[in-house]
């Protein structure tokens, strides 16, 4: 557990900007009536940040021994 | 049903098509699931895998997500993806959350949710009980939802080409499709589910249909997805730009319109994040079913993923649906069949029904089970053991009893959902119906997370809480849901309980501007959360209470007390394999025995020793089969136990925690040990250095010594051995050796000069000195040296200084020495020699400057070592002890100063000695 502290840190992170993108008030600045090659922007802006989180939990879990100094040490 | 089309009957949509097609697909899961029981009994698990893994979590996705997001988005635009959003977040926060969650449940044999929370606080088979009713209750119109969703989409599609089903509410029950999709549902649930009992209630074949059944609606709703975006319409762009042009439909893109919030954006999204912990089917799947805390690492995106690809379509979907039916009264949470059915596309058609029961079969399948085990292990198992008959017949195999048990419960639990699809099914909408299951399930966070995080939480207190929390649910979400069908008075919704206006279900104690969800949302869990810890702190934990706290609060920490170092007691250990026997069956019993026997190294299982270990391991074994407050009650019936206090339990989790604390310490002092042989080393290292330099330093001395002695004692010989020396010779002689005794003598004066220096023993004189005059003095001392050689001596010196601590001898030892050494080097008849003092940057300066052959750069610094001189050793004879230098130096650094010397070779040399005129306290630097 100790070695992935890191990991569980930077979850932690998306999640905290994940949280504030999806809702109140952030999410009122992209719920206006416009659109992006055609589609709402809101629904353009939900999904982005979306897959915007889920590509950094994705990054977050799958290579934490590249950015964790404590793991490439050897595992103190 | 009525036809309102022309009624050629099709060739695809025909009820025994349906009902075949629906028959392969199920044998095709129930062949799956067959197939990974089997491998996993060989033990191959096909589900050993992080993407089954993440998979099976889609089980999240039920035909709400597959008909009801279309309705729910017809009605409400982007309104529906909070419930994807909010899992989606809970994942990231999966990384230790349910990490600890499965770590505990793993480490305490933990079957189900109910047996989480009754475990946590102290095996409690009240509490244990409390949560059952309350996930049955709450989990029923979440089954009503699946019901009826797949009962709606049969009777939809065999009444093709019409779109709408006509669905008489008072159909006698025989007559009723749901009543037989329930039956089947069951029938199938507990072949799946209950065909043998698992020690740990895993369940290897049903995960990996349930893993297959995610792939299979996905697919059957992309395809639809595809088909009406790109099909229907010519992509996103055009199915936007067509509703757009619609008024009315243009308002459904926006989050916050109409009587849409962004509160209840936010408490949708919250509601959803408790959902994907707690609900039974989740908890069953992502906690008990879970094979590898590694696969976790996966499912943390991937499941997510799987969400956001599922929910891509569905807005499209609902648009096309609004834009193709519009004013045909065809209900929104069958658009996914009817635009195909519409369109004349009957394979897609099936295809999209076969996957609705896909999404159907798999959550009603896993929340049964779910259901069925709590409501064995933590409702039926504890009465019946309460009845004490049962106890006492210690021969009886009970394990085929609680099959039964779990049987019942899987039909039972589809009735009630049918039944209340029955009472209060056509009110609502799928999502609507599904946001009140979620309401309640919401209940156990407090317990949960509580027990998680705080040792403080009390059975009482979860009690108190679970109760406040569902009673208030049901008050302003159930029982309102009963009212709407008509079922209860709506005076009850419209004008509150007794008609008092305060107590309206939906605007309870006046609070208005909320809807239904996060009205009830905030009045259960604010009552819950309250109740929790209040009643938590008006007492101090028992002794049970503290060890279960410790158990699950400490989960992830590496050193934790086992459960059996708190237990104290004697037993005997066939009464123990007995009574494991009786509800695992003999055969199971005796196989886990002699596999714990192997472990300790005993030959035979009637030799074991019925020790805190073993009574601790058949607990355990016990607690997989019927929940741990069962089982703690069924071993404290066999074995003569002595309750620990909660003074001693204190005890032992304190001993846990010194030993925690002293492998620290251990940890700690390994580490400074590591240090400190580090620093040992570089300690050797330097004296292996100063040795050299020791014996380098005694060379040097002896080979000085050695000099003068050498020529003393060849002109001594001389002397004595030839009386007959010319007198004029043996005054020169006489003279030479006077000469280099005196020589040997400064040497001898200077080493023991230099040693006491730099061992700290030299004796200073510190005073308030005048360094002009002591540089005139010295000057005067030296006056004969330049006369002998006719070198000329200019004195420059700055008057009004101010006076400087110091020791007056050794200072004019330092200038006498730069002096000499001047005079030296200067050539002898032209030779001049200039001594400066000044004042530069808050200090003192002597320079001493002559015009000899100057010094080399690479020499500049080598003539302040010992014994190293100026100039090439090996061709020009040293003309002095090579210690002057080094002592100067020695003595200007002793008050703070510095020494230096400023040459380019012809040019001459200035030396320079520099002392500060602030904090020359020789003292401070010694």
């Amino acid at each position: 557990m100790q070695r992935t502290m890191l990991t569980v840190q930077r979850l932690v992170a998306v999640f905290l900007a994940g949280f504030v993108l999806f809702n109140y008030p952030i999410l009122a600045l992209f719920d206006r009536a416009a659109t992006l090659l055609g589609v709402p922007l809101v629904f353009v802006y939900l999904f982005a940040v979306w897959a915007l989180v889920i590509a950094a939990m994705a990054w977050v879990v799958e290579h934490p021994e590249r950015h964790d100094g404590r793991e490439r040490s050897g595992g103190g | 049903m009525a036809a309102s089309g022309a009624g050629e009957a099709s060739p695809v949509l025909q009820s025994p098509i349906v009902i075949g097609a629906s028959a392969v697909y199920l044998a095709l899961l129930f062949a799956v699931a067959y197939w990974g029981d089997k491998r996993a009994d060989e033990g191959r698990s096909v589900i050993a895998n992080p993407t089954i893994y993440a998979l099976s979590m889609a089980v999240y996705c039920t035909t709400w997500t597959y008909y009801g997001s279309v309705g729910r988005a017809a009605v409400t635009g982007v309104g529906f993806l909070p419930i994807y959003l909010g899992p989606t977040l809970v994942m990231a926060l999966g990384g230790f959350l349910l990490l600890k969650m499965i770590r505990t449940a793993k480490a305490n044999r933990i079957t189900s949710i109910a047996d989480f929370i009754a475990s946590r606080y102290g095996k409690s088979q009240l509490l244990g009980g409390l949560v059952t009713v309350i996930a049955v209750i709450g989990i029923v119109p979440y089954i009503a939802l699946q019901l009826k969703a797949v009962a709606s989409s049969y009777d939809l599609i065999v009444g093709y080409p019409a779109l709408k089903a006509v669905v008489e509410s008072n159909e006698p029950v025989l007559a009723d499709t749901t009543f037989w999709i329930a039956l089947i549902l069951a029938a199938f649930t507990i072949l799946f589910g209950t065909r043998h009992l698992d020690a740990t209630e895993r369940h290897e074949g049903m995960v990996a249909a349930v893993a297959l059944e995610s792939v299979v609606k996905l697919l059957a709703f992309g395809a639809v997805g595809l088909f009406v975006t790109y099909g229907l319409y010519d992509g996103f762009g055009d199915v936007f730009a067509r509703a757009l042009a619609d008024e009315r439909l243009a308002k459904l893109t926006a989050v916050a319109a109409g009587n849409r919030s962004y509160a209840t954006w936010f408490s949708l999204t919250f509601l959803a994040g408790l959902a994907i912990l707690f609900l039974p089917r989740q908890f069953q799947v992502t906690v008990v079913e879970n094979v590898s805390e590694a696969h976790l690492k996966r499912a943390i995106w991937l499941f997510p993923l799987y969400l956001l690809l599922i929910n891509l379509f569905v807005l499209p979907i609902a648009l096309g649906g609004l834009m193709r039916f519009a004013g045909q009264g065809v209900d929104a949470d069958t658009f996914v069949l009817t635009l195909p059915m519409a369109a004349q596309q009957e394979w897609l058609a099936l295809l999209v029904f076969v996957g609705g029961l896909s999404a159907a079969t798999g959550m009603v399948i896993v929340e049964t089970i779910a259901l069925s085990t709590m409501v064995c292990n933590d409702l039926v198992m504890p009465l019946l053991l309460r009845a004490r008959a049962l106890a006492l017949h210690a021969e009886h195999d009970l394990s085929g009893l609680l099959l039964r048990i779990r049987r019942g419960a899987i039909v039972v639990i589809l009735l009630l959902g049918y039944l209340y699809f029955r009472l209060a099914g056509d009110a609502y909408a799928l999502v609507g119906i599904g946001l009140i299951s979620f309401s309640a399930v919401a209940q156990f966070a407090p317990a949960m997370i509580g027990g998680m995080y705080w040792r403080g939480g009390t059975r009482d207190g979860a009690l108190a809480g679970l109760l406040a929390g569902f009673a208030v649910w049901a008050y302003t979400l159930l029982l309102p849901s009963f009212s709407k069908s008509g079922w209860m008075p709506a005076s009850f919704v419209s004008d509150g309980l007794f008609g008092i206006e305060l107590l309206k279900p939906h605007q309870l104690f006046g609070l208005t501007g909320l809807d239904d969800i996060s009205h009830c949302l905030f009045w259960s869990l604010a009552a819950n959360v309250g109740a929790y810890i209040a009643v938590s702190l008006m007492r101090a934990p028992t002794a049970a209470e503290a060890s279960q706290a410790t158990q699950f609060v400490d989960a992830l920490k590496t050193t934790r007390p086992v459960g059996s170092a708190l237990w104290r007691g004697s037993a005997d250990a066939a009464e123990l394999i007995a009574l494991v026997g009786r509800f695992l069956g003999p055969a199971r019993a005796q196989t886990a025995f002699a596999a714990y026997a192997r472990r300790h190294d005993i030959a035979d299982v009637a030799n074991l020793e019925a020790d805190a270990d073993l009574v601790h391991y058949a607990e355990s074994l016990l607690a997989g089969a019927i929940g741990s407050a069962s089982a703690r009650a069924m071993v404290a019936s066999v074995a003569k136990e002595e309750p620990l206090s909660l003074g001693e339990v204190m005890n032992i989790l304190d001993e846990a925690s010194q030993l925690r604390s002293y492998s620290r310490e251990l940890e700690r002092k390994s580490r400074q040990l590591e240090d400190a042989t580090g620093e040992l080393k570089a300690a050797n290292e330097r004296l292996r250095e100063l040795d050299r330099l020791k014996d380098d330093f005694m060379a040097s001395v002896s080979h000085e010594l050695r000099t003068p002695l050498t020529s003393i004692r060849a002109f001594s010989e001389i002397l004595r051995d030839d009386p007959k020396t010319a007198l004029q010779d043996r005054e020169r002689f006489l003279s030479i050796i006077v000469s280099e005794t005196e020589r040997l003598t400064r040497l001898v004066n200077q080493i023991l000069d230099m040693a006491k220096i730099e061992s700290g023993n030299a004796e200073w004189l510190v005073e308030e000195v005048d360094l002009g005059g002591i540089v005139e003095q010295s000057a005067a001392a030296t006056s004969q040296l330049f006369r002998d050689k006719n070198v000329a001596l200019e004195l420059d010196l700055a008057g009004g200084l101010p006076l400087l601590r110091g020791d007056r001898d050794r200072l004019m030892q330092v200038v006498i020495n730069l002096l000499s050494n001047a005079v030296k080097f200067a050539p002898a008849g032209a030779g001049k020699v200039h001594v400066r003092l000044f004042r530069a940057q808050g200090e003192l300066r002597v320079s001493v400057s002559d015009n000899g052959p100057g010094i080399r750069r690479e020499d500049q610094e080598v003539i302040f070592d010992r014994f190293r001189q100026g100039g090439d050793s090996m061709t020009s004879k040293p003309t002095g002890t090579g210690l002057g230098l080094p002592i100067s130096r020695k003595i200007v650094e002793y008050f703070s100063g510095r020494l230096w010397v400023e040459s380019e070779p012809g040019q001459g040399a200035s030396f320079i000695f520099s002392l500060p005129l602030q904090n020359n306290e020789g003292e401070d630097n010694a």
